[in-house]
C-alpha cells in the first residue's frame, strides 16, 4: 500500500477534494500546517516596521490507497492544484507496511 | 466654596455625567488598542494592566487624589481638605480667579469630581503601551497607584485647578494636552529606557496579534474622546459643540494624513495607520478643542498626523524600545496640539481663552504653552524616574520579568490565564 501526501494552497482544497473522490477514493485527511519552499514567505509591515513571514498557511492531505492507485491520485491532484503561479506546492508518494481499521480489527487493502 | 444648587443646570449635568462615563469607557477602548497590538501570550497582561487602573486609581482619586489635585489654593499641589471625598457633596474648591470658573459651574461638585476621576484613570494607563510584554505586574500596580498620586495629581492642580501656577498665569489647556498625554508620555519615555528592551527587538518580528481589536479600540477611543473633549466644557452649550466638532475633525484630518504620508513613503495604506493617525489627531486637538474654531482642527490633525508619523520612528534611531509607540503618538502629539495652540487659540470661540500668534495675540501664548510643555515633562520626567528607581531597588524581583516569564508571556506567568486556549503560542 501507499500513502499520497499532498501540501496545497489551501484555496484549491475543494477542487483536490472533487478530483479525488471522483477517482473512487474512499476518506482523506487534511492538516492546516504552514511552511515554505522556494515561494518563501511574505512581507507584512506595521506602522513601518517590515517583517517577513517565512512560514505562509498551507493545506496537507493525506490518502492511503493501493499500490496501483497511487499515481492516478497523484496525477489528479497535481492537476486540480496547479495554478502555474510559484507556491502550488508538492505531492509525494510513501510505502505503507501494514494498515488495520480499528472498529473491526480488518487489516491490509480491505481496511482502506 | 458651598455649591448654591439653585444653579444647577439639569442639561449641563446630564451632558457631564454621560461625559464621564464616555471618558471611563476610553480605558477599556485603550486596552484593546493595545492589546490587539501585543503578541498573543502577552494579550491578557495588557488588558489586566489597562482596567486595573480603573479599579485602583479610582479609589485613590476618592480617597486623596482629587483633594490632592483641586483641594486649596496653593500653586504647586492640592491639599487634604477633600480627602475620603469630605464636603464634596455639597463643596466646589475656592476660586481664586473670583467667580470664573468654579464659581461658573452649574454642576453638583460630585459631577465633577467624577468626571476628573476618569481623566485620573485614564493617564497612567496610557503608559502601557510603551512598557508592554515586560513589567511584572505587582511593581507595575506599585507604579500606578503612587505614580498618580505624586505625578497625576500635581500636573493636574498645575493645569486644571485655577489654583494652579499654569492655570492661573493664562497657560491653556482645554481637556489634557499636558497633564494627560504629555504627562504620561514622558513617564512612559523614562520607564521604557529604566526596563529596557523587551527580549529580542529588534531584530526578533513582534508583529500585532489582532488588528480587528486594535480597529475596536480604537472606535471606542474616538467615540469617548467627545466625552473626553466636549465634556471638558463643563456645560451643555456651544462650547461644548466646538469643542466635539473639533475633535472629530482633527481624528479625520490626522487619519487622512497618516494614510497618506505612508503610501507616499512606498508602502500600503494600512489599518493600524489608520488607528494610528486617528488617535495621533485625537491627542493633538486634546489642548486646543474649546480654543480653536474653523478649519484650525482640520489644520491642526493634518499636522499632528504628519508628525506623529515621523515621531514613531525616533525610537528606531535612538534605541528605545516604546513597544506600541506612545511616546511617537501621545508624546509628540501631545506636544504638538499645546504648541499649536500657542498659534491657533483664538478668543472669538473661546472668551476665557486668549489669541494664539496667527489671531492677533502675538508671541505671549506660545511662550506659555513652551514653559507648560517643559514644565510637565521635567516634573513627570524626574518623578517617574524617582519613583521607578525607588520600586526596582525595593520591590524584591523588580521591575521586570525574568527573560524566562517573559519568553512564556505575561497571561500565563502573571495572571494563570491564556487569552486564547485554541491557539498556539
Amino acid at each position: 500500500m501507499k500513502q499520497v501526501v499532498a501540501i496545497i494552497k489551501p484555496f484549491k482544497l475543494d477542487d483536490v477534494k472533487a478530483a479525488v473522490q471522483e477517482l473512487g477514493v474512499q476518506g482523506l485527511t487534511i492538516t492546516e500546517v504552514q511552511g515554505y519552499g522556494r515561494q518563501r514567505g511574505h512581507t507584512e509591515v506595521y506602522r513601518g516596521a517590515e517583517y517577513t513571514i517565512d512560514f505562509v498557511p498551507k493545506v496537507k492531505l493525506e490518502v492511503v490507497c493501493e499500490d496501483s492507485e497511487a499515481e492516478g491520485i497523484a496525477l489528479k491532484i497535481i492537476d486540480a492544484a496547479r495554478t502555474g503561479k510559484i507556491g502550488d506546492g508538492k505531492v509525494w508518494v510513501t510505502s505503507v507496511d501494514s494498515i488495520w481499521r480499528i472498529r473491526t480489527g480488518e487489516a491490509g487493502p480491505d481496511a482502506l | 466654596m458651598v455649591f448654591n444648587f439653585k444653579l444647577l443646570n439639569a442639561g449641563d449635568t446630564a451632558w457631564v455625567l454621560i461625559a464621564a462615563a464616555l471618558v471611563l469607557f476610553m480605558t477599556p477602548g485603550l486596552a484593546l488598542f493595545y492589546g490587539g497590538m501585543v503578541r498573543a501570550k502577552h494579550v491578557l497582561g495588557m488588558l489586566m494592566q489597562n482596567f486595573f487602573s480603573m479599579g485602583l486609581i479610582s479609589i485613590l482619586w476618592a480617597v486623596v487624589g482629587y483633594s490632592l489635585a483641586f483641594g486649596g489654593t496653593g500653586k504647586f499641589i492640592g491639599n487634604f481638605e477633600f480627602a475620603g471625598l469630605k464636603d464634596v457633596a455639597t463643596m466646589f474648591p475656592m476660586d481664586p480667579k473670583g467667580t470664573v470658573f468654579f464659581g461658573a459651574l452649574t454642576i453638583p461638585p460630585l459631577v465633577f469630581m467624577a468626571y476628573q476621576m476618569m481623566f485620573a484613570v485614564i493617564t497612567p494607563a496610557l503608559i502601557t503601551g510603551a512598557i508592554a510584554d515586560r513589567m511584572r505586574f505587582s511593581a507595575w500596580v506599585w507604579f500606578l497607584g503612587l505614580w498618580s498620586i505624586l505625578v497625576y495629581s500635581p500636573v493636574a492642580h498645575w493645569v486644571f485647578s485655577p489654583a494652579g501656577w499654569l492655570f492661573h498665569w493664562g497657560a491653556l489647556d482645554f481637556a489634557g494636552g499636558t497633564v494627560v498625554h504629555i504627562n504620561a508620555g514622558i513617564a512612559a519615555l523614562v520607564l521604557v529606557v529604566m526596563l529596557g528592551k523587551r527580549t529580542g527587538w529588534p531584530q526578533r518580528p513582534m508583529p500585532p496579534h489582532s488588528l480587528p481589536l486594535t480597529m475596536l479600540g480604537t472606535g471606542i477611543l474616538w467615540f469617548g474622546w467627545f466625552g473626553f473633549n466636549a465634556g471638558s466644557a463643563l456645560h451643555a452649550d456651544g462650547l461644548a459643540a466646538q469643542a466635539f466638532v473639533n475633535t472629530n475633525l482633527a481624528a479625520a484630518a490626522a487619519m487622512l494624513s497618516w494614510l497618506a504620508i505612508e503610501r507616499l513613503h512606498g508602502g500600503h495604506a494600512t489599518t493600524l495607520g489608520a488607528a494610528s493617525g486617528a488617535v495621533a489627531g485625537l491627542v493633538a486637538i486634546t489642548p486646543c478643542a474649546g480654543f480653536v474654531g474653523g478649519l484650525a482642527p482640520i489644520l491642526i490633525g493634518a499636522i499632528a498626523g504628519v508628525a506623529c508619523f515621523f515621531g514613531i520612528m525616533l525610537k528606531n534611531r535612538f534605541g528605545f524600545d516604546d513597544s506600541l509607540d506612545v511616546i511617537g503618538v501621545h508624546l509628540v502629539g501631545g506636544i504638538v496640539g499645546s504648541l499649536l495652540l500657542g498659534l491657533f487659540a483664538d478668543k472669538s470661540v473661546n472668551a476665557a481663552g486668549a489669541n494664539g500668534l496667527f489671531f492677533g495675540g502675538g508671541g505671549a501664548l506660545f511662550g506659555k504653552q513652551t514653559v507648560a510643555v517643559l514644565a510637565t515633562l521635567v516634573f513627570s520626567g524626574v518623578l517617574t524616574f524617582v519613583i521607578a528607581k525607588v520600586l526596582d531597588m525595593v520591590l524584591t524581583g523588580g521591575l521586570r520579568v525574568s527573560e524566562e516569564d517573559e519568553e512564556a508571556g505575561l497571561d500565563l506567568t502573571q495572571h494563570s490565564e491564556v487569552g486564547y486556549s485554541l491557539q498556539n503560542q
